[in-house]
């Protein structure tokens, strides 16, 4: 197995010098590919979330078409996280979270009683602000960590190892040292680490959480290569300050705001729509720079 | 790119690595010189004035270095750098304070107690021998392997306990950790006997009514649960929380999570929180008299009979007053002292070993 990782380099490396980012983002023309194994997308549906008293986030509804990439972005506590944890059902590990409306996934709303969380995890995946490998384990061990936390079964370990490595762009970095520790490689490496992690259990969605806020730019030019090979095969959800990289990445792209209020989704639309033409006056004002 | 080679290809064969922010022999001179001057006027205080014996002069020897060795900083960098080294010297001091008692205990149980130390030691008890036998006859066998026993099923029933209540404390986190929290701090500071009397009471008077060595283990478990739990809890909230959210998030349940990412990666904290539980308890003698009965010969079986621990033979030893069994009891001193050394040195080899093959 080898990726085609030069070539992919090339691309992005004229990508990562834009003149202005709508020309970035319309240079980016991705087929969206609707096949069985990456679902059937994902669906919010007038998504509210509350810590304690405090409404963080109202009534956002987002649809995400299978094999998209989606870019969530809008200033510092506009419930951009909070929404990305509520779509993986991560938001209820904070004690006094509360939350409604619908995320719909397969047809059906994951926040049914009648679903099994640990399976929405399963196929919903998520990668954190800061990576966080498992530091009792080794670089392999922690690749397949999920497939042991959900007792699942694999027919060829070695196989579906290289497969993530190689998807999340690490495998020629560690391949001579499966067996070292994830502590022992760099930030962005392990941050990569992580996204193999999340790719061992098949996920058909995966959320990323400001993946690239803790990395230097060589590490996030690599982490945006794998989005976009991944890109293919699944759903992705992507938090970011950086809107260079919501201009490089994503297909589409949500500006959140809270106006002292609750946060909202102001807008959602076509990635180089949202920087050449944004509909709403704030969005304008946020992708320009111009927003205080 | 032809800096960077050419770079490489210098050898620098004129450059020295050195350590400038090192003390020069200037300094050294001077620090001796501080020394000398302290330990001077400190013995001459010591003869001239009310001060007397050891400890006057060691804090009269403190008092002075630190006034010296501060006035030298002051008058070369200022008041702060002075207050550094005043407190640099006050620490020095009381690491030397603290390791003064730890050594001399150390020292005085070894040049007491390895004169009693020979092969029959180990193999023999007590059972046939008066206290006014010599050293070289009769042994501790048996305490060495009561101590064994007594702490090897303390440690079965508390460590489960223990780590267990550590974390329905930190990861479970419900309705009862609060009661729970001040039970077991409560509980850290129960004293043996009443743990023993305790055990004595609900147990050997009512039920058994026979000493063993499993009713000394149920009062040594009480000792040690609030150690290791307290301790184990202290470890685990030091797992970030990140891990435990990648866990779930990977689609393992809050078990699994627990059990295969928290627990690992709190592995070594864990361990010390045993070791801090089992000092706890090894040197215990209060609840092995009430519960386990003591007894001079050898007994491997923990239901039946009394067993002897070696915190017991010494205390047991000490108490017959003949100058033969003092003797003993300082060698039981020193083979307790090895056999813990032995067993926290065990443990902490086993908890280091790397992960991977």
């Amino acid at each position: 197995m080898s990726t085609d990782d030069n070539g992919d380099k090339e691309n992005m490396e004229t990508k990562t010098t834009p003149s202005s980012l709508s020309s970035v983002a319309s240079s980016s023309k991705r087929k969206v590919v609707n096949t069985k194994a990456m679902g059937t997308g994902l669906e919010a549906r007038g998504v509210h979330a509350w810590f304690g008293k405090h409404h963080a986030l109202a009534d956002v509804s987002l649809d995400f078409a299978a094999g998209t990439v989606t870019a969530l972005i809008g200033p510092s506590g506009c419930g951009k996280s909070t929404f990305i944890r509520t779509l993986n059902r991560m938001h209820e590990f904070i004690p006094s979270a509360a939350m409604a409306g619908q995320v719909i996934l397969d047809g059906k709303d994951i926040y049914d009683p009648s679903v099994d969380v640990t399976k929405i995890r399963l196929q919903i995946g998520m990668v954190f602000q800061k990576p966080n490998p498992f530091p009792s384990m080794t670089i392999g061990e922690n690749v397949l960590s999920g497939l042991k936390l959900a007792q699942l079964k694999t027919e060829n370990k070695d196989d579906l190892l290289e497969e993530c490595l190689v998807k999340a762009g690490l495998w020629n970095e560690v391949k001579d040292r499966l067996n070292a520790h994830g502590g022992s490689l760099s930030g962005g490496q392990q941050q990569r680490l992580c996204i193999a992690r999340s790719l061992a259990v098949r996920p058909q969605v995966l959320l990323m959480d400001e993946p690239c806020s803790a990395l230097d730019p060589g590490s996030t030019l690599r982490i945006e290569e794998t989005i976009e090979e991944l890109s293919s095969s699944m759903t992705i959800v992507i938090v970011t300050h950086n809107m260079q990289q919501a201009a490089r990445v994503s297909d589409y792209t949500a500006f959140f705001l809270s106006d002292g209020g609750p946060g909202q989704m102001i807008e959602m639309a076509p990635t180089n729509e949202i920087f050449a033409r944004p509909r709403d006056k704030r969005t304008e004002n946020y992708v320009t720079g111009r927003f205080g | 790119m032809t800096m960077k080679t050419d770079t490489q290809a210098k050898t620098y064969q004129n450059v020295q690595p050195k350590r400038p922010w090192q003390a020069s022999v200037k300094d050294r001179v001077t620090t001796a010189i501080v020394l000398a001057i302290a330990i001077i006027s400190a013995t001459l205080l010591v003869k001239v004035t009310g001060l007397s014996g050891k400890l006057g002069f060691f804090f009269a020897f403190v008092l002075i270095f630190v006034a010296l060795t501060s006035g030298r900083q002051y008058r070369r960098f200022g008041s702060a750098s002075a207050k550094d080294a005043l407190v640099n010297t006050l620490v020095a001091a009381g690491t030397f304070l603290t390791l003064i008692p730890i050594t001399s205990i150390i020292f005085e149980v070894f040049s007491k107690g390895y004169k009693g130390i020979y092969l029959g030691l180990f193999t023999s008890d007590m059972s046939l021998n008066s206290p006014n036998d010599p050293a070289n006859v009769g042994g501790l066998g048996h305490a060495i392997i009561g101590t064994l026993i007594l702490v090897a099923i303390a440690l079965v029933i508390s460590v489960p306990i223990g780590i267990l209540t550590a974390l329905y404390l930190t990861e479970i986190k419900g309705r009862f950790s609060q009661p729970i929290r001040f039970l077991v701090q409560a509980m850290s500071g129960v004293p043996s006997i009443v743990a023993g009397l305790f055990i004595l009471s609900a147990i050997l008077y009512p039920i058994t009514k026979q000493n063993s060595a499993l009713l000394g283990s149920l009062s040594l478990a009480i000792l040690m649960i609030p150690t290791v739990a307290r301790t184990s809890e202290e470890v685990l909230n030091l797992i970030p929380n990140d891990l435990r959210e990648a866990g779930v998030a990977l689609g393992g349940t809050q078990w699994r999570t627990v059990a295969m990412i928290v627990v690992p990666a709190a592995k070594s904290g864990l361990l010390t929180a045993v070791i801090l539980g089992v000092a706890r308890i090894a040197g215990e003698t209060a609840p092995i008299l009430l519960l386990a009965g003591g007894g001079d010969r050898f007994n491997f079986d923990p239901f039946n009979g009394p067993m002897g621990s070696l915190p017991y033979f010494i205390w047991n030893s000490f108490k017959s007053g003949t100058p033969e069994s003092i003797a003993r009891a300082w060698t039981g001193l020193l083979v307790l002292l090895v056999v813990l050394l032995f067993l926290f040195s065990a443990a902490r080899f086993l908890g280091n070993r790397k992960v991977g093959k």
